[in-house]
């Protein structure tokens, strides 16, 4: 539970944002356990959940990474723990 | 597993509904570094609280990047500082270098606040006491980061009135020392009935002597998401608006959970207590006056306010409760006028008055907060002012304080300027006939009785 991560990715739609994320995450030894996107009030969503424990860098710099990436492609991507959503939503 | 609208739902509380943990309070005990020797235990204090804390700022800034929450104060409570200088300062001036070396020390760890320089006084006042309260206006005046608060009175013990009188006087002293800056020190400082030892909030947090060696507390808020989650929900049953904010304030409270066990075990501190205030912010949307127009009232202060306040109180605690086992401190909605836009509205639309804000605090936590009133008030006044807050705490069983701002030089009609988290409040009138006689008086008034209630 600890190196699960949420990945958020909101903005407009467009060709490849799935692809270059993945890219990234593979490259950089991230796990990805699910995807789901949807389309709220016009924008594009997407969750992921990850397991960073293999991973080859450490939350904080993927985290950046991430943030970069999302500026190149245009979209705002965040990555979070996920305890905050469990401790939310779940009893 | 969580769902992408639970993630949706929980950033849109962060980026749009300005939900955040307010403060990550460390409680620290000062005894150990009681003696008799002055420079000593300020040496003692300085190295207390630069060892406890050193992290805090570096633990808050890591769990705010790691679950996307922000936290917007780091702050440190201590024992109450007459107790803890007690035996080492002979005049008003020694107490003041221990506001110095808590300023300093505040500073070193990256602290915005700390609170702690405090009296309790609620049945008598100890010369040691009585020293601190009477330095209370150089020590605000020269530091920048001290809080100080005084406990005047207690269900159990009475309301101390030969204190009540003292400090009309002296918080006189603190608005006439800022008063080329609309007297903002008087923000640092306020008066308690029943005042709680975990307290994370300013200015009134200490770190009681009932309390471990360190301690962390959090304050959670959140008014914009229980305003907006009610907007979901207009024109439904009373059931349907209290289950609502039962719901929101469980969610919030859980947040705040978490991040109180994170920063426990990242700083190997013992996690004390949630505090559950609703707790505005100038910021628009972020307002416990706004959630009241949205149950239903045209601005606070219509009538109906006290029993929707009630209402909205009692909803955020039992939904709290579940959240987090500890639930401690203030726990309750925050109604300062300043640092609430819609509070501001309704003052400026002559909707509330001081009479009803008294009112509300006898539903909610904490009391006359953050009111600015004519400089010219007399301290006599004040006192009475004060009296009927504690009064009303001490009868009721719960916690009151009163932090009320003379603003010298300005009157009704006028507008102060706090900036900030502390944003503008309009002076509001206050009632013009005398107490002088009552509050004159020497000695308490007793503490009322348990049984026979009305």
């Amino acid at each position: 539970m600890e190196n699960k991560v949420i990945i958020t990715v909101v903005g407009k739609d467009t060709v490849g944002i799935i692809a270059r994320i993945c890219t990234y995450l593979a490259g950089s030894g991230v796990n990805v356990l699910d995807i789901t996107q949807t389309i709220v009030q016009g924008f594009f969503n997407m969750m992921m959940i990850v397991d960073i424990e293999k991973a080859s860098k450490n939350f904080g710099e993927i985290q950046k990474d991430l943030e970069a990436l999302g500026d190149e492609i245009g979209v705002q991507v965040k990555a979070q723990k996920e305890e905050i959503f469990e401790k939310m939503h779940r009893l | 597993m969580v769902n992408i609208k639970e993630v949706i739902e929980t950033n849109k509380m962060v980026e749009e509904q300005t939900l955040d943990v307010r403060t990550i309070t460390i409680g620290i005990s000062l005894l150990e570094c009681i003696d008799a020797d002055l420079k000593l235990v300020n040496e003692k204090v300085y190295n207390r609280i630069t060892t406890v804390a050193k992290d805090l700022d570096k633990v808050a800034k890591e769990i705010e990047r790691d679950y996307g929450i922000p936290i917007v104060n780091r702050r440190i409570s201590v024992t109450p500082i007459a107790l803890v200088g007690a035996a080492a300062c002979k005049c008003p001036a020694d107490f003041v270098s221990l506001a110095h070396t808590l300023d300093k020390a505040a500073e070193a760890v990256g602290a915005n606040l700390i609170g702690g320089y405090s009296a309790l006084v609620s049945k008598g006042m100890t010369t040691a006491d009585e020293m601190l309260i009477r330095s209370i206006p150089q020590a605000l005046c020269e530091t920048s980061r001290v809080c100080s608060s005084v406990n005047l009175a207690s269900t159990k013990t009475g309301i101390n009135m030969d204190a009540v009188r003292l400090m009309g006087d002296i918080l006189l002293q603190v608005a006439d020392r800022s008063k080329d800056r609309d007297s903002v020190d008087c923000m640092k400082l306020v008066v308690f009935c029943n005042a709680p030892d975990d307290n994370p909030f300013m200015a009134g947090a200490f770190h009681g002597v009932t309390e471990a060696d360190a301690i962390i507390n959090v304050g959670v808020s959140g008014p914009g998401v229980v305003k907006k989650a009610l907007e979901q929900v207009r024109g439904e049953s009373f059931e349907v608006l209290c289950e609502t904010i039962k719901k929101t304030a469980f969610k919030v409270t859980r947040v705040g959970q978490l991040v109180a066990q994170e920063a426990s075990k990242r700083l190997g501190i013992p996690f004390g207590i949630i505090d559950l205030s609703l707790a505005p912010t100038p910021a628009v949307g972020d307002s416990v006056a706004d959630i009241l127009c949205e149950i239903g009232l045209e601005y606070a202060g219509a009538p109906g306010t006290t029993a929707a306040l009630a209402m909205l109180n009692d909803q955020v605690k039992k939904g709290g409760v579940m959240a987090s086992s500890y639930v401690g401190g203030l726990s309750g909605a925050f109604i300062p006028v300043s640092e609430d836009q819609g509070m501001i509205n309704s003052v400026e639309a002559g909707a509330i008055t001081l009479e009803k804000l008294e009112a509300m605090t006898c539903v909610c936590s904490v009391g006359l907060d953050m009111i600015a009133i004519p400089g010219d008030t007399p301290a006599t006044t004040i006192a009475g002012m004060i009296a009927d807050e504690m009064a009303l705490g001490m009868v009721n069983q719960k916690t009151t304080a009163a932090r009320l701002i003379p603003v010298i030089g300005k009157g009704v009609g006028d507008t102060v300027e706090f900036g900030g988290l502390f944003g503008y409040a309009p002076i509001m009138p206050v009632n013009k006939f005398s107490c002088a006689d009552f509050v004159n008086r020497q000695g308490r008034i007793p503490a009322p009785i348990h049984s026979f209630k009305n």
